[in-house]
């Protein structure tokens, strides 16, 4: 008999795979009734009707839309993600760079951020309502108030233009090594480290709370155990499917909604890139992104899914 | 000859001429460079440019979605990236002149419709072929073809024949064009090998950069080509073009040092930054124009009365002052300024209520209110410029109402479709490329719907008129006649704002676009 765990997780792998699929569809249809022509964005001001006809027919837009799709998809499925309309550019190669810098900087946000808000949580729970916790609520609330650009320029007047210690300019290349990347998406990776801890610190002093109530941490108190140890060994633990729920969220956040900072700190991530490509009505390299960003976020979310399920330990050992 | 170099000295220690057109002049008296050199006073030799560095610009107007095909440039980062690896054939000067460029003599017949550009020889590309009077045919064919989707397509189309005889390009014309040499400066016609028609993208050319690499909306970063037939130009090692697309990013690159010279400052921050320790702000008046545009052939906007209503109850000082924050000069309903060359000025139109109203009431208008199209994209500061208008407007007894639609597909469903809105243009270089764009009864870009056979008479007589005197009296007639019946109301001229520290040395203000028409990375140096 198949273990009801591998079955739950088999099944929340096909939905993720079937919600895929009408993602697809979803942005297909979306970017066909999107206002304006291709040609015609590409062309700009200096448009003239024959030069229009003329990209249109280059561009296959004359193609009905069914027969598009099918194309577009079959290519997908072999890996061909397809030419940019606008530059001609492989779309698997330039985006492939893109979706790198993207993971680049949101994986060092989640590494400094994730520990960082788990932490400053328990922190908060093991000093409820004294001056720490409401030092800790009180600062990161702020930071998750303020707007992301906002707090970027307050950055970059103060760290950058004023004492000149770090780069305003996020830009990346090839050319640079491990460290100079590093230095040079410092203060991105402090804004956006500042924007998602509120909300997963919140969530993690609100789940331990909540677990906070039960009688067996009353056991553990009257067992004699240290406030921190019964927080972290019999709290935490059963407070982990939410907390994931939320990490989950905030990275998804990380690599596919960082447009604002992307655009503050001048870094090439994929978000920019998507912005430009919108604008030119740039549909293939459109499609693409919103794929990669759809898949992306349903994959999050299986793995909070599946922490949530293995998290469980009725599901974990069944009668 | 001594006296003119008296006269050219004199004129130098003025200021009013540059080092290099110093050295070219005195070339042209036939004297070395070396000797040229010896006979500048000591303030001036000191600017002898010192070779090296790295030169990086933070630049904004650049998308991922750019290619490096020259044919197909129109923002910003595009047409700087092409200065920096190409040639046009001939150039136009920070004063309006016309400067010999990869043709180094231009001749034409008596009534402009024959021009003859003689190539220059013994100019390579970065590929390490030569370049031939054949690369040149090809690449004005490649313009000028029907199906091209170039950006100079426009310009070319006057153009009847395109041919090689021995070093010379001939060119005949359907119509005399006595400016054929400035629409031959358009920023398209970068030269390419075989006319770059194998290969648009390949980024090959004759200039001071070569390729190293090229990530659209992002950077892009180049090495001195050796081979430059200009010895006077490119003086760093390398150049390296950012894109940063956001005005704070850009400005606090500059102030933070990342970059060394960056575009479009916004008017309302140029003052403040250019109190910045180490940072010079250089505004220019160029011929961009910030307008709303009635069609005149359309309803209400077909009463001549009502659009001098409208003319009268626009504040353009206010607009200056307020939108520009006074980087910019004064509109005077017509697309022309004193940056063109042959330009006559006209009185200035004032703001006046009371014609305003006159003309109102004489228009016989219901009342009802005039609906205004704008985005923030029409011109930077659009809208607030539409409250501006209708704000006098209102004191005049007039109704505007402000329609404000989105940017997304503003320039393909609003300007030029919708009967009162506010655009901007670039400028053109000659009036009669700026005429027969936009006001001609057959131009596609006619947007104020300006039909006249009178008007097109007089831009089509200016433009094969090769008596100076004459022409610029025609152009003075032009002038008249849109300022007085055209659908156009310009309030003003934008300037192009840029900026750079003050270890870039050898910059000097050029009004036919920003960072000296693009040839900033090939004529500055670091002090």
């Amino acid at each position: 008999m198949v273990h009801p765990i591998l079955k739950l997780v088999a099944q929340r792998i096909a939905l993720g795979l079937v919600l895929l699929w009408a993602a697809s569809v979803l942005i297909f249809i979306g970017t066909q009734i999107l206002p304006g022509d291709v040609a015609q964005s590409i062309l700009g001001q200096s448009a003239t009707p024959v030069s229009l006809a003329n990209l249109r027919a280059e561009l296959g837009l004359n193609d009905p839309p069914l027969t598009r799709y099918m194309i577009w998809a079959s290519g997908v499925l072999h890996g061909d993600l397809g030419h940019a309309l606008t530059n001609g550019q492989d779309i698997a190669d330039a985006m492939g760079k893109r979706l790198g810098n993207t993971l680049f900087l949101a994986f060092w946000a989640a590494v400094i951020s994730i520990p960082l808000a788990v932490s400053l949580g328990l922190l908060a729970v093991r000093y409820r309502g004294r001056w720490p916790d409401k030092l800790i609520s009180t600062v990161t609330l702020a930071t998750v108030s303020v707007p992301e650009f906002l707090l970027g320029y307050i950055l970059v007047y103060v760290l950058s233009v004023k004492f000149r210690l770090l780069p305003s300019l996020a830009t990346i290349n090839d050319g640079m090594s491990f460290g100079d990347k590093l230095y040079a998406i410092s203060l991105p990776v402090l804004v956006l480290v500042l924007v998602v801890l509120g909300h997963m610190m919140r969530m993690t002093r609100a789940a331990i709370l909540n677990v906070m109530q039960s009688p067996y941490i009353e056991t553990a108190e009257l067992k004699g155990l240290r406030p921190i140890a019964v927080i972290a060994r019999h709290a935490f633990p059963n407070a982990i499917a939410p907390v994931v729920n939320v990490v989950m969220l905030n990275l998804a956040y990380l690599v596919v909604g960082v447009v604002v900072v992307e655009v503050v700190f001048v870094y090439p991530g994929m978000g920019q890139y998507l912005v430009d490509h919108v604008a030119k009505r740039d549909v293939p390299v459109v499609q693409a992104c919103g794929l990669v960003f759809a898949a992306i976020y349903i994959g999050l979310n299986i793995v909070a899914d599946v922490v949530s399920i293995l998290a469980n330990p009725r599901l974990r050992h069944p009668k | 000859m001594k006296d003119q170099l008296a006269l050219l000295l004199e004129e130098i220690d003025s200021g009013r001429i540059s080092r290099r057109s110093f050295l070219n002049r005195t070339a042209a008296f036939g004297l070395t460079a070396a000797l040229g050199t010896t006979l500048l006073p000591n303030g001036a030799r000191a600017d002898e440019p010192k070779k090296g560095g790295m030169f990086r610009m933070g630049w904004g107007g650049g998308e991922s979605t750019d290619t490096l095909d020259p044919s197909l440039a129109d923002s910003p980062v595009p047409f700087l990236v092409n200065r920096q690896w190409g040639d046009t054939i001939v150039n136009v000067t920070a004063d309006g002149q016309i400067e010999p460029r990869l043709a180094e003599k231009m001749t034409a017949n008596a009534d402009g419709t024959e021009w003859r550009f003689t190539i220059r020889q013994g100019v390579k590309f970065h590929d390490g072929s030569d370049l031939t009077v054949d690369d040149v045919v090809a690449t004005f064919k490649r313009h000028s073809d029907e199906n091209s989707k170039s950006g100079a397509l426009g310009i070319m189309k006057g153009i009847a024949s395109i041919a090689a005889d021995g070093q010379d390009v001939v060119l005949t014309l359907a119509s005399g064009n006595a400016d054929l040499p400035y629409l031959l400066s358009d920023y398209h016609l970068v030269v390419q090998p075989k006319g770059g028609v194998d290969a648009p993208n390949a980024a090959i050319g004759t200039g001071t950069w070569k390729v190293l690499t090229a990530e659209p909306g992002v950077r892009y970063t180049f090495e001195k080509n050796p081979a430059d037939w200009d010895a006077t130009r490119g003086h760093y090692d390398g150049v390296e073009i950012l894109v940063i697309n956001d005005a704070t990013a850009r400005t606090s690159a500059l102030q933070s040092g990342q970059v060394d010279m960056i575009n479009r400052i916004d008017p309302k921050v140029a003052k403040l930054l250019g109190q910045s320790p180490g940072i010079v702000v250089s505004n220019v008046s160029g011929r961009g124009i910030y307008v709303f545009n009635m069609f005149a052939n359309t309803a209400p906007f077909d009463n001549k009365d009502l659009r001098m209503a409208l003319k009268y109850a626009i504040n353009r000082q206010e607009m200056v002052d307020k939108i520009l924050d006074g980087f910019g000069g004064i509109g005077n309903d017509i697309p022309v300024n004193a940056a063109y060359p042959l330009f006559t000025a006209l009185p200035q139109r004032e703001y006046d209520p009371v014609k305003a109203a006159e003309h109102y009431k004489a228009s016989g208008h219901d009342g009802s209110p005039i609906v205004l199209t704008v985005a923030d994209t029409s011109f930077p500061g659009a809208v607030d410029a539409a409250a501006l208008f209708q704000q006098s407007a209102a004191a005049c007894g007039i109704t505007l109402e402000i329609k404000r639609v989105p940017d997304d597909g503003y320039w393909s469903d609003v300007w030029n479709v919708n009967p009162f809105c506010a655009a901007y243009w670039g400028g053109r270089p000659v009036q009669d490329q700026m005429y027969s764009t936009a006001y001609l009864s057959t131009a596609d870009w006619n947007d104020t719907r300006t039909i006249s056979k009178d008007l097109d008479a007089m831009i089509l007589a200016a433009r094969s008129e090769t008596d100076t005197a004459k022409r610029t009296e025609l152009y003075s007639k032009i002038a008249m006649f849109v300022q007085e019946e055209s659908g156009l109301i310009c309030p003003m001229f934008n300037d192009f704002i840029d900026s750079h520290t003050d270890k870039i040395a050898g910059y000097e203000k050029d009004p036919n676009f920003e960072a000296m028409g693009g040839w900033a990375s090939a004529k500055t140096w670091f002090a």
